[in-house]
């Protein structure tokens, strides 16, 4: 009698910690199951074509010529892959420098209101939808373009300047982040020998901090390589490698938003596409390869 | 302290039913969503009316011949209070999927089945029954500034396959053409080069593509020198409708066979369909709709053609 | 060049180009709500959108991203939290859970259209729930819950250790620290955190173009009963959230008034976006003060 009340305590007590060890444990399983079976769905699609011999991987690849619906279908994803890195790239060469010197400005040159001011404004920009900067990028950006260079505005050039703007506060937040948590000794000890903030930050604060600004970079282009529909409503999707920025391109992904609807499932078009699928992903997987390298980096 | 460890479980809870809830619907597919979206179910509904027909219609596919449908199911469910219509898009391609699949009852197309469900697939096409509403016919269109009001065919296709790059070429002014293009597997661009161009075209560098017809006439109308093609719903002022070997693309000559760039819209069944789903395909059929809900939205009634045309393209008087 | 000029011009451009993204924000917003805010009325939030005619709204669309938000939440939440507990508190630092940690970084990162894609394949196609509301709600639950997960391991790392440790000292379970002691801590930064998360999930449409498709059915909104076909709670019917209307109005509108709709739809959605930001602004802090007392939120 005396012993029992005690004992359901314990029980009580273990029950629910065992009840709760099991429904974290189930959470966490069912992540691993999602990227799991996402990447067998996906892959599976994906070699389809491969597999039953439709396409080679090297002609996949580095084909240019993008005509399935021709006699002779051929499904060169070379203009797709080409475009997709493309725009990526420029838009972080357009957004990093303006990034960083934003970062810069909330931490180093009025680290008081600057932060006020610019946090905000970074959290508003990425809550904007992309089909709304898809829509402003149609009817501002696009027409623009037109006017002050060759060309009918639309193309590269408008598809990477809308994706800077959408990857702009990826990467400010995150070098904010890096340069807030520099020790403030280095630049104490900076500023006590004489140096101009100027010399500071170029010297000791970027250089420092550098591995972890890139990832903000690596994290933007991961963000840029995946957009789809801003991109699409800009880009012109012209299955070719373009010869200038102001010209009609494609990308990966607007290619399948294109096309995926009007094909039928299991049609060798339809197979292609979901072959892009699978670059998209893998390219997912090296950008966060990436990512995990310069973090490692930045750690020592 | 008690309040937050029930609110953990409720939480908890809720979770589990809702995975318990996906976790269902896939293993009994069959059984389990019958009601919501897989074939039609004759299952009564609560409401009553006038006539007897109760159950659910799913269709999906064609984006183009979707505000069609959506139209006239909402009369069609006014009329017949026991039936519920869904009507999704998609685009023809996984309306022609889901239909052979049996995911959904109606696969809408702008194309004929035979042409989208070819090779491995072609036995797919054989099941499924044809059901033509509607006709859709597809004008070439250029920036107002060009300066030409008519093309021939030859014209056409040697701007299409960038023999011609140039406007003053063809009797207009001086200014580069831009061709606003649609993707190769879109149903559209498909009708136009079997009927106006009578030959496949390659894609061109620099050539824009856009699948959709109001981001084509957005861009026609501000491109200086663009062409493009439109079904005849889109036109309006802001782009410079093109005659087609001197014919008008109007809906008369259309009707009569003068002008030849016009395509069906397609329901597909799998198999004849069930009562509820022919009495909605035989409404589509009536003068009503055919004068009303299908000319409101810019389509040509399909039972006043004079002309009908096979899958292969051949046309014959009726 | 002398440092001081270096300096000079150097402060110069970094003040310029920050000023600069502060003034695209200011530009973008403008632009959206001066074209879009004379469109919107009472009439416009309420009505249901017309095919061929002008004076179409967006009241559907409305509530269909706001019931998907609910419906994505209800599933996100609890196992975020589950998950986000599991790697704050119980994982030991190991390769499973390096494993798992890139999985979730992975997982935030796939583009949204794959997830998309992946969602046609698998819940659309495969189970067989067509295009509905709770297709949707799981493929957006796909790249909610890596954010998810991430805010909450994050909001419980910032607990202070010594208040888990007067817990053990107490002698309490782990499971009662952790719901007792640690959540209510934690929960203003993980509230805060799943209300932006929400902003993003509000204007997703690549992953619902394929999930939840591109169709509103005739709603009856006197009929609340989930299971009824017509009834705006039913999950399974097909639902156009706003981000998808504003791109389908956009490259397929008939409505003489398209662009002014797709100009009014991206100002509500701007709009709503921003509410999310001050409500998870003012709602951590009214949280943190609740639960703890104290006045300011570090």
């Amino acid at each position: 009698m005396r012993v029992k009340p005690k004992k359901t305590r314990i029980e009580k007590h273990h029950i629910e910690d065992f009840l709760g060890r099991i429904y974290m444990s189930f959470c966490v399983l069912l992540l691993i199951v999602i990227i799991v079976s996402m990447v067998y769905f996906v892959a599976s699609k994906g070699i389809a074509n491969f597999v039953s011999g439709e396409m080679k991987v090297s002609d996949f690849l580095f084909g240019s010529k993008w005509a399935p619906e021709a006699d002779t279908p051929s499904y060169g994803a070379l203009p797709f892959i080409t475009g997709s890195f493309l725009v990526t790239l420029l838009a972080a060469l357009i957004a990093s420098p303006l990034s960083i010197c934003a970062a810069l400005f909330m931490t180093e040159i009025v680290p008081g209101w600057g932060k006020k001011l610019l946090q905000p404004v970074i959290e508003l920009l990425s809550g904007i939808p992309s089909v709304v900067y898809g829509f402003v990028g149609l009817s501002v950006i696009v027409p623009f373009l037109r006017n002050t260079f060759p060309g009918q505005g639309i193309g590269v050039a408008a598809g990477a300047l809308v994706l800077s703007v959408m990857i702009l506060p990826t990467i400010t937040s995150v070098a904010a982040d890096a340069l807030a948590s520099l020790p403030q000794n280095l630049k104490e000890s900076s500023f006590a020998l004489g140096a101009t903030r100027w010399q500071t930050i170029s010297r000791v604060i970027l250089p420092t901090t550098l591995p972890a600004i890139m990832t903000g970079v690596v994290l933007g282009m991961a963000r840029a390589f995946g957009e789809a529909l801003a991109v699409q409503m800009v880009i012109g999707n012209a299955p070719f490698v373009p010869r200038s920025l102001f010209e009609s391109a494609s990308t990966l992904t607007s290619v399948i938003t294109l096309s995926m609807g009007n094909t039928t499932m299991g049609s060798p078009q339809n197979n292609a596409l979901w072959s892009m699928a699978l670059v998209l992903m893998l390219m997912t997987f090296i950008f966060v390869l990436l990512v995990r390298m310069l973090e490692r980096r930045n750690k020592i | 302290m008690q309040f937050r460890k029930s609110w953990i479980m409720a939480l908890a809870l809720t979770s589990v039913v809702a995975l318990s809830a996906c976790g269902n619907n896939g293993n009994n597919t069959a059984t389990n969503n019958g009601g919501n979206n897989a074939a039609a179910t004759n299952t009564p509904t609560e409401s009553s009316s006038g006539s007897d027909l109760s159950g659910s219609i799913l269709a999906s596919g064609s984006t183009a011949l979707q505000p069609l449908v959506e139209q006239v199911a909402e009369s069609f469910m006014d009329a017949n209070n026991g039936v519920d219509i869904q009507v999704q898009g998609g685009g023809s391609g996984t309306g022609l999927t889901q239909v052979a699949e049996k995911q959904v009852d109606i696969g809408n197309s702008d194309v004929f089945a035979e042409e989208k469900l070819k090779d491995a697939d072609a036995e797919k096409a054989k099941a499924l029954v044809d059901h033509q509403v509607a006709v859709v016919a597809i004008a070439a269109v250029s920036n107002p500034d060009a300066g030409v009001d008519s093309l021939t065919k030859q014209q056409l296709v040697d701007i299409f396959t960038g023999k011609i790059t140039n406007w003053k070429d063809v009797g207009g002014a001086d200014q580069a053409i831009q061709i606003i293009n649609r993707p190769s597997s879109s149903g559209t661009r498909a009708t136009f080069e079997n009927f106006a161009l009578g030959t496949k075209t390659e894609d061109l560098q620099g050539s824009v593509q856009e699948d959709s017809s109001g981001t084509v006439k957005k861009m026609i109308g501000e491109t200086p020198g663009a062409i493009g093609y439109l079904a005849l719903s889109y036109l309006d002022d802001t782009v410079k409708t093109l005659n087609y070997d001197g014919v008008e693309p109007s809906v008369d000559n259309v009707i009569s066979g003068k002008y030849p760039v016009w395509a069906y819209e397609h329901m597909y069944t799998n198999g004849e369909p069930n009562e509820i789903v022919k009495a909605f395909l035989d409404y589509m059929l009536t003068d009503e709709v055919q004068n009303g809900d299908v000319v409101d939205l810019g389509y040509i009634p399909a039972n006043q053609m004079q002309v009908s045309r096979d899958v292969e393209g051949n046309v014959t008087k009726k | 060049m002398k440092p001081r000029t270096a300096d000079k011009i150097a402060t110069t451009l970094i003040v310029f180009f920050a000023l600069l993204i502060v003034a695209i924000l200011v530009g973008l917003l403008g632009y959206i709500l001066v074209r879009g805010l004379n469109h919107i009325s009472w009439d416009f939030l309420t009505s249901a959108p017309q095919k061929i005619r002008a004076g179409g709204g967006v009241g559907p669309q409305l509530f269909n991203s706001l019931y998907l938000l609910v419906l994505t939440l209800i599933i996100t939440v609890p196992l975020g939290l589950g998950a986000g507990i599991y790697m704050a508190e119980y994982a030991r630092p190991g390769k499973i859970t390096g494993f798992i940690r890139l999985i979730v970084e992975v997982l935030s990162s796939f583009p949204s259209i794959v997830v998309g894609l992946f969602g046609l394949l698998l819940i659309v196609n495969y189970f067989d729930l067509g295009f509905s509301l709770i297709s949707g709600a799981i493929a957006l639950t796909f790249f909610n819950l890596p954010l998810m997960v991430r805010i909450t391991e994050q909001a419980f790392r910032t607990v202070p250790k010594q208040q888990k440790e007067a817990g053990f000292a107490l002698g309490l379970s782990k499971w009662k620290i952790v719901t007792s002691v640690l959540l209510p801590v934690a929960l203003p930064t993980i509230i805060t955190g799943t209300i932006l998360s929400a902003g993003r999930v509000f204007g997703e449409a690549a992953a619902l173009m394929f999930t939840a498709g591109m169709s509103s059915p005739r709603l009856n909104f006197s009929d609340w009963n989930p299971l009824h076909s017509n009834s705006p709670l039913n999950p399974f019917r097909p639902a156009e959230t706003l981000a998808v209307h504003i791109w389908k109005v956009n490259s397929e509108g008939l409505a003489p008034d398209a662009m002014q709709i797709a100009a009014g739809a991206s100002a509500v959605l701007v709009i709503m976006v921003l509410l999310f930001n001050l409500l998870a602004r003012y709602f951590g802090r009214f949280i943190y003060r609740k639960l703890t007392a104290s006045k300011r939120m570090n």
